[in-house]
């Protein structure tokens, strides 16, 4: 079976025995050496967010587990994650996997994933076991997140994932295009793409909407057959359940969505007795919490690999179900692991199996000359406009947690100077890469926190009682008891506000102590000017962000956070999910 | 025929269907406008039935998101393998909680699909009436102001 902890431990701090060394080639065969088990290897990436190139990425401080999840995988940071799976400190793994002495730490060990160096790597491993018995699956979030991928309209992903090799993909910011360039995106990809879970609605269909299968009104082929070294494995899709609501509906109107594990029960059923697949795997987007549950109530599935919520997770979970046991991943983000799992198959299933999320630090691995080159005509039209030097950092600027990181900070700040508003508000998306203090933020950067479909900006006069309820919905979403409730982003950033959360509490009394940065309280009945972007209803009139974050910059010079609007915790005690928090 | 002409055939059918089930509406307007106008459940229950004692049970089956992508028409299906004479569907928070109620000839499969408006997030309930008894299924749906998603 899997390895153990300890032994898991034992390897990846191999690489970490020179540790006052720079990298080495032994430190290479350490950190990447998966030798071949069983008959099968999936290898797996999701929530890449279009960063083509190897980037910086900061993993959080705060990611808070409650109730069940409290302690519970993915909830840890920092020295508890260490801790759980046998990390050393200071080693390469714990830079990859946790926010500790992250400067001085990405000093050293430089930069992370890029699909030249991803290429590398994905084509040792397919060389080592055998190509023809390998899987490589996106679990989505893979056409958003850069300015081309944005000027492309996806396109440059697609591109990319063909070069790389993506055999199966499913998807969620995929959809925040139009559906005649999914369908022109998914023409071009050469790949398969899976989503049992996105119907198209009654009324589209009456209207002569295009399906994969009018009578289950699956939009998509719900799942795939690949034959491997003499053993059917069967490859479910399922696409992030909450799209139309967290992100806008008016790009995909033909489309429904939710998390269906009613339907993926059935679906499970019907393939196994369909075809007696050796495994049932799931490629899912719907958050490691949400994937846990639905591993508990729907029985039959081996593994699930899954992305969204952005956690670097390095041993799945067993989770315990009325069919048995069903394993669940979560792989990271912004290209920076590469999940590989092998599988030991018999005639009755699945025997045993071997996993490693592998750092993929690009200081070890050469650079795929074919990709390199692909990545280069990509962003030869658009290099003087990304080049752009905006400003100077002056602090670690990242984006991931819970609450506020110190690059919502700067768009925070930019709208209120901007556009003149005494509140902002920011969506808590949880991609976005990092800049070290020293370094230029350039244009590029501002693109990799901003890059959506819907940019524009608001400001609008809010009461008091109204930013309350935003407050309180959002957290709701993060905070729910129940997963199935929640969609899998951070708390909205707040700029020019300050308040006090407790997560424990039940929706509508969170949040409380509201003040503005001049410490006065924010009052229910009281109007202030608010600032905004990423609206998800209607279309906002305002500049685009990545406009009015620029044109901050560039009168800012260098950046240094002032003041740091994470609101005061209470209520949640103790907990792993929460280390090192200032607010 | 393929799907979308079915559907667009059935859909002319049932349109007819509509206009000629509506007629007897007027000769029930008395008592199902009490139900509907009643500003709780168990009220409605009450003027629609004649009774509003429940029991829950797995045989009543209730398909409703767990977060609307849409408020104003949330898709809600309730199924049953009993023989049911009516179903119902109550929105908890709504100002008039019943929001429809189905009679079903005998014989008939106990399956209805509508879509339903909520203003909040709420508790969803599906009655089925069988044997004279109350049977129900309860499911929360959640009514988010979106955004902000990762």
């Amino acid at each position: 079976m899997s390895l153990s902890r300890r032994e898991f431990g034992q390897i990846l701090s191999l690489a970490a025995a020179g540790s006052m060394l720079p990298l080495t080639s032994r430190a290479e065969s350490a950190m990447f050496d998966t030798a071949p088990y069983g008959q099968v290897r999936l290898m797996h990436i999701t929530d890449c967010h279009a960063q083509l190139n190897p980037i910086y990425f900061r993993e959080p401080n705060v990611n808070l587990g409650l109730y069940d999840a409290k302690g519970r995988a993915p909830h840890l940071v920092g020295a508890s994650l260490l801790a759980e799976f046998g990390l050393k400190a200071g080693s390469p793994e714990a830079h990859a996997f946790t926010y500790l002495g992250f400067e001085e730490a990405a000093r050293r060990f430089g930069k992370v994933g890029g699909f030249a160096h991803l290429k590398t790597l994905v084509e040792r491993l397919r060389t080592e076991y055998g190509r023809e018995n390998t899987l490589l699956m996106d679990g989505g979030d893979t056409w958003q997140g850069s300015a081309t991928s944005l000027w492309t309209r996806g396109q440059d992903m697609v591109d990319a994932c063909n070069l790389l090799g993506v055999d199966v993909m499913t998807g969620h910011w995929e959809f925040t295009y139009l559906e005649d360039e999914i369908r022109a995106n998914l023409e071009r990809f050469q790949g398969e793409f899976v989503a049992q879970n996105v119907k198209v609605s009654d009324d589209a269909l009456f209207d002569g909407a295009e399906a994969f299968d009018e009578d289950s009104g699956h939009a998509f082929k719900p799942y795939t057959l690949r034959e491997m070294n003499g053993f059917r494995v069967a490859v479910i899709g399922q696409s992030f359940p909450y799209t139309p609501i967290a992100n806008p509906a008016r790009f995909i109107p033909n489309w429904t969505f939710g998390i269906r594990d009613g339907e993926m029960q059935e679906l499970v059923d019907q393939v196994r007795s369909e075809h007696q697949p050796h495994a049932v795997i799931v490629i899912s987007h719907n958050g490691m919490d949400v994937d846990i549950k639905m591993a508990e109530v729907v029985s039959g599935i081996d593994v699930i690999f899954g992305g969204h919520t952005h956690d670097a997770v390095p041993v799945p979970v067993a989770v315990k179900n009325s069919g048995g046991t069903t394993l669940v991943t979560n792989a990271g983000s912004n290209g920076k692991f590469l999940g590989v799992m092998d599988l030991e198959l018999s005639e009755q299933g699945v025997k045993g199996y071997r996993y490693r999320l592998l750092p993929v630090f690009a200081n070890l691995l050469d650079a795929d000359p074919a990709m390199s080159q692909l990545i280069q005509d990509i962003r030869a039209p658009y290099l003087p406009q990304l080049t752009e030097q905006l400003a100077i950092a002056d602090d670690v600027l990242y984006r991931r947690g819970n609450f506020n990181g110190t690059f919502d900070q700067v768009i925070c700040d930019a709208l209120r100077v901007q556009l003149n508003a005494q509140i902002s508000l920011s969506p808590g998306f949880r991609w976005g890469t990092t800049v070290l203090p020293g370094d230029a933020i350039t244009f590029d950067n501002v693109m990799d926190q901003t890059a959506i479909t819907y940019p524009e900006t608001y400001v609008r006069p809010m009461t008091g009682a109204d930013i309350k309820l935003i407050l309180e919905d959002v957290c709701d979403n993060l905070f729910n008891e129940d997963p199935f409730y929640q969609q899998g982003g951070d708390m909205v950033r707040v700029g020019g506000l300050d308040y006090v959360v407790n997560p424990m509490a039940q929706m509508g009394s969170r949040i409380s102590e509201m003040r503005l940065d001049d410490g006065s309280v924010v009052e229910a009945t009281k109007s202030y000017q608010v600032a905004g972007w990423a609206t998800v209803g209607s279309q906002s009139p305002g500049p685009h962000i990545y406009d009015v974050v620029a044109a901050y910059l560039r009168d800012q010079k260098t950046v240094r956070i002032q003041k740091l609007n994470s609101p005061v915790i209470r209520g949640v005690g103790s907990n792993p999910g929460l280390a090192d928090y200032l607010g | 025929m393929d799907r979308r002409s079915a559907l667009k055939v059935l859909g002319l059918a049932g349109s007819a269907v509509t206009a000629l089930v509506s007629l007897p509406k007027l000769a029930m307007a008395s008592w199902a406008k009490t139900a509907f106008e009643a500003r709780s459940g168990a009220d409605a229950l009450q003027n629609l039935y004649g009774g509003n004692a429940t029991t829950p049970s797995d045989a009543v089956k209730l398909k409703a998101p767990d977060i609307a992508e849409n408020g104003a028409v949330v898709p809600i299906e309730v199924e049953t393998d009993m023989e049911a004479d009516s179903i119902a569907i109550l929105i908890e928070k709504n100002p008039s909680p019943l929001a429809g109620s189905f009679n079903l000839p005998a014989g008939t499969k106990g399956l209805v699909k509508t879509r339903v408006r909520m203003g909040e997030t709420t508790n969803v309930t599906a009655v089925v009436k069988s044997g004279g008894k109350l049977y129900t299924t309860t499911k929360e749906v959640k009514v988010t102001i979106g955004g902000c998603g990762g």
